[in-house]
């Protein structure tokens, strides 16, 4: 179920900006490529995440479905199945060395989110 | 025999000529510890354990627990694997047939000889039969070991009628054992009373009383003449009063004698009346040899529990090590349940020393006795008997084994609590004051292990093992803990997360009285970063308890997890699972038909809960709402399974329709459960009405059980089924409607405002300083003045309800949440299903690739 990167990545109109939820999370299909869009507002901005919306220890599509929030330094969302954290800026499993997931690189441009894959 | 082969076994081992060769006899619990005690030394040598019977070292303290299930490996306190590791040489089966103690060698019934530098002799004690005619027959049996515990078990499913011979301790473990075992017990004691050496008797008769009570027959002050033939049992049993009584089965019980028969055949010092003699250092008579546990005698003494004989390990540890420590006497007071009968015993429980005075209390009514006894001065504690109620027993014994000077009342220590019960706190503790007598660690041992970096009740447990033996001394350990701490500046965290410093409770309050109505001004106000999945749905959680706003609502929204957020249960594949809500259980065919319907044509696995209601599974989150649309329309509501909240209220069918009710327990619940539907608290709330004493409805497992009496109902609180089961307390009694509604209103509102998150009313009890009795004086005598309070949020609660599921699919906004993609009107391709039974079960990983046989999910 892993995104492989495509060879040649290109930028995907996704939605606009109000369909995402403030400190919560969305999910897109992209071809066939799930992935999870946070909105996380820091000091008054969002801030855009995107990450794999496969939870490769509970293996369901459920990542948009966790709390967002802070770990120390780190902004992560909780797996809503077995709640391990995933930073989002990374894709890195905090509770697991040997596990991370996909990161996608995103923008916003004239209230549309646009995501690279 | 006795006459050596080469010394194999030493060369087997390959050890250095330097090392001590360290030599065992035995292997149980106090032989083990011994071995134990020894390896966390690290001393250099090398181990040998020989044990005579066939497995290693086992909890015999729990042997009753056989016959409520466990096995020998569960009773098992190690392994071979264990013993390997620790380069220990374990050998079972081998009894010990000679001791040469000049040429230092011992030698098996097989042959086997081992070189010893020092020897250590666990041998253990034998059980006492005593001398009657007819006790060597086939079904007259001991309990000692496993081996014994086979034996009963056999000879009980041949029996109907077992009697323990013997009234101690031990004999009443036994009388458990045969209970549990389905037989018809009775035990016989020759004494006028129960447990003589440790009770006054007064208590010896209360004990007698309740045992009788629970079904097993007490004869004291009877002399067994001999053993016969019987008439409507295998044997008859002939008193010396000249009474008989008619059993299949005799279990001996009456005492142990130390196994020291291998020391006395090879001329060690023994007792007039049995026991190898032991220093204080617990040497025998040779200075190679050492004796532990019951086969020793200290000061005349035979020691028969096992925590002076792990005292006794220790000492024998130290002195072989070349360590300080010896063994001076043992304090043998006791605390333990009895077939469920709490029974505490304290130094001189009968006031023997001279001049000694006593205080009782007795409350036959709940069958509760207690006697304190303290020196002539009244300054000191010797002694105390508790039956009934063994709460005030760390106290007592923190005042009894440390001379702790006693309060002016000393009546108040035993009294039921009124709230001024005198708490012994921390500081009243010498640092010599023991703490955990299982592990023999002090106060200053934990005074130690926090100047050495432990910060809290858990770290201090890993590093002085205190509080991991029996648990009693739980309660003053964190007493201790918290009150080192706080003297070193150390601010003890309740903190819930990273994110703010309070506690659960804390937090409850800042929100109620700051009228903080999102979480975005708690974290302004109160804490810091942005929150995480421990304190955002605990602040969820706790604004639905005090605002009760739709908890979809814009600012809440994200802090719910996802069950609160989908209003379903998420399941492995990421579907929600569907209960409505069945009020009480009761249901009418169309409402019936409509879940089967609805079921039907969405293709949801259907289940029957738990709590009397219809699990529908499988459903995708964008086809939630659709579904709910179907059911509001039909009449149903949102069952909150999803939340930690009030589930349901179950009910037998009570006195409308039942022979046996005296109440209409269906109607209670459906009003029950109407009235708290919707509450929010730190955990999900079961209930339970039942119409009469046979308890259908299992209300004594719910957190809230109600059970009706010929004059209303009785309450009970705080019961828990699941992983850690507790029975519920009797809360009040005969309760009419009205008054049913207040306590609960109170009862539940109290512990919504005070729980940690995610604490179930069972572990709140446990927690809750004073218990029962101080839930009682909260609610029913109002004693913080708090109840109006409490009643008008219940209210609140109750009058602002809203059926979640109704609110949101009138919510063209909330319901932009319910499908799985923003840009796309596809469904999630790993949502995959197969058959079985006829019904939807998600597809394995290998089905889904197998593509035949998987069915993906069809849009309805």
């Amino acid at each position: 179920m892993q995104a492989q990167a495509n060879i040649i990545a290109q930028w995907h109109d996704v939605c606009h900006v109000d369909d995402l939820v403030t400190n919560s999370g969305v999910c897109a299909l992209i071809g066939d490529v799930q992935v999870a869009i946070f909105s996380v507002q820091l000091d008054g901005e969002e801030n855009l995440y995107v990450i794999s919306n496969w939870d490769p220890i509970g293996e369901a599509n459920v990542l948009y479905r966790g709390i967002v929030g802070t770990l120390t330094d780190k902004i992560v969302v909780a797996s809503p199945l077995y709640k391990e954290h995933y930073d989002l800026a990374s894709g890195t499993c905090l509770e697991r060395d040997d596990i991370s997931v996909n990161t996608y690189p995103v923008r916003v441009d004239h209230d549309r989110v646009l995501i690279e894959l | 025999m006795g006459f050596f082969l080469p010394l194999k076994k030493v060369d087997e081992m390959n050890i250095s000529s330097r090392q001590q060769r360290i030599v065992i006899i035995g292997n149980g619990m106090v032989g083990h510890h011994f071995v134990e005690q020894l390896i966390n030394s690290e001393h250099n040598c090398h181990i040998t354990v020989l044990s005579g019977e066939s497995r290693l070292a086992y909890d015999r303290v729990y042997l009753s627990s056989y016959f409520s299930g466990k096995t020998a490996a569960d009773l098992a306190l190690t392994d071979e694997q264990t013993y390997q590791d620790w380069g220990v040489n374990a050998v079972t089966n081998a009894w010990v047939t000679d001791i040469d103690r000049e040429k230092q060698v011992v030698t098996t019934k097989s042959g086997e000889t081992y070189e010893y530098d020092t020897l250590v002799l666990a041998t253990g004690s034998y059980p006492f039969v005593p001398p009657i005619p007819g006790n060597d027959q086939e079904h007259c049996l001991v309990y000692r070991t496993i081996e014994d515990l086979e034996a009963i078990s056999a000879s009980a499913a041949q029996s109907k009628v077992g009697v323990v011979v013997g009234g101690g301790l031990l004999g009443l473990e036994a009388a458990n054992a045969l209970k549990q075992a389905g037989l018809d017990t009775h035990v016989v004691e020759f004494a006028p009373q129960l447990m003589a050496v440790q009770l006054d008797p007064m208590g010896g008769e209360l004990l007698k009383d309740k045992i009788e009570a629970l079904g097993v027959q007490v004869h004291t002050q009877k002399a067994t003449e001999c053993i016969e033939a019987g008439e409507t049992c295998r044997y008859r049993m002939k008193f010396s009063d000249g009474t008989h009584l008619e059993t299949d089965l005799v279990l001996f019980s009456a005492g142990i004698r130390p196994s020291d028969q291998l020391a006395r055949q090879f001329g060690l010092v023994i007792g007039e009346r049995g026991g190898i003699v032991i220093d204080n250092q617990c040497k025998t008579s040779d200075e190679n040899v050492y004796a532990i546990g019951e086969c020793a005698l200290w000061d005349k003494k035979i020691y028969g529990l096992v925590a002076p004989g792990y005292a006794m390990a220790r000492a024998a540890v130290a002195d072989i090590i070349g360590n300080e420590g010896e063994f001076a006497g043992f304090d043998m007071s006791t605390k333990l349940k009895l077939m469920g009968v709490e029974v505490g015993s304290i130094g001189d429980a009968h006031g023997r020393t001279p001049g000694a005075l006593s205080y009782t209390y007795h409350n036959q009514p709940e069958g509760v006795y207690k006697k304190l006894v303290v020196d002539a001065n009244k300054s000191l504690v010797l002694g105390a008997v508790l039956i009934g109620d063994t709460s005030d027993y760390d106290t007592l014994l923190q005042y009894a084994l440390n001379s702790i000077a006693l309060p002016d009342s000393p009546e108040s220590l035993i009294l039921p609590s009124s709230g001024e019960k005198p708490l012994l706190g921390a500081d009243a503790l010498g640092d010599t004051a023991t703490i955990c007598s299982c592990h023999n660690v002090s106060k200053g041992d934990i005074v130690g292990a926090i100047d050495g970096g432990c910060c809290s009740v858990g770290d201090v447990k890993s590093s002085t093992k205190a509080a991991t033996g029996c648990g009693g001394c739980a309660a003053l350990l964190k007493n201790v803990v918290d009150s080192e701490l706080e003297k070193r500046g150390v601010e003890v965290s309740k903190a819930i997360c990273e994110h703010f410093d309070y506690s659960r409770q804390e937090l409850y309050h800042l929100i109620q009285v700051g009228k903080i109505q999102s979480f975005e001004e708690l974290l302004e106000k109160h804490g810091k970063g942005l929150g995480c999945d421990i304190c955002k749905p605990a602040a969820g959680s706790i604004f639905a308890s005090v605002w009760n706003d739709y908890i979809l609502a814009k600012q809440h929204q994200p802090l719910q997890d996802t069950n609160d957020t989908y209003l379903g249960n998420m399941q492995k594949d990421g579907t929600y699972s569907i209960v409505p809500r069945v009020a009480g259980g009761e249901i009418t065919p169309d409402k019936l038909i409509l879940l089967g319907d609805v079921a039907k044509r969405y293709n949801l696995y259907t289940k029957i809960t738990g709590g009397q209601r219809i699990d529908l599974f499988g459903a995708r989150v964008d086809q939630l709402p659709a579904i709910w649309e179907e059911l509001v329309a039909g009449g149903f509501e949102t069952g909150h399974a999803y939340a930690k909240a009030l589930r349901t209220v179950k009910s037998c069918v009570g006195s409308t329709w039942c022979r046996y009710g005296v109440q209409d327990s269906v109607g209670q619940a459906i009003d029950l459960e109407n009235r708290y539907k919707g509450l929010r608290a730190p955990h999900k709330i079961k209930f339970a009405v039942s119409g009469c004493t046979r308890e259908c409805a299992e209300a004594q497992g719910k957190d809230i059980g109600v059970i009706a009496t010929e004059n209303g109902w009785n309450l009970y609180v705080c019961g828990n089924g699941g992983m850690k089961p507790r029975h519920a307390d009797l809360f009040a009694t005969d309760l009419d409607d009205a008054t049913l509604v207040k306590y609960i209103d109170r009862v539940l509102m109290f512990y919504t405002k005070t729980a940690d998150r995610l604490q179930r009313t069972s572990v709140w009890m446990e927690n809750l300083e004073g218990g029962l009795e101080y839930l009682k004086s909260v609610v029913i005598d109002d004693s913080l003045g708090i109840c109006a309070e409490l009643e008008a949020q219940m209210q609140h609660i109750a009058d602002s309800y809203q059926c979640e599921w109704k609110t949101t699919i009138e919510s063209p906004e909330a319901l932009k949440r319910f499908r799985q993609f923003v840009n796309s009107d596809e469904s999630d391709s790993n949502i995959q299903f197969v058959t079985e039974r006829e019904q939807i079960r998600p597809a394995t990983k290998a089905e889904k690739f197998s593509a035949g046989k998987a069915i993906p999910v069809e849009l309805v």
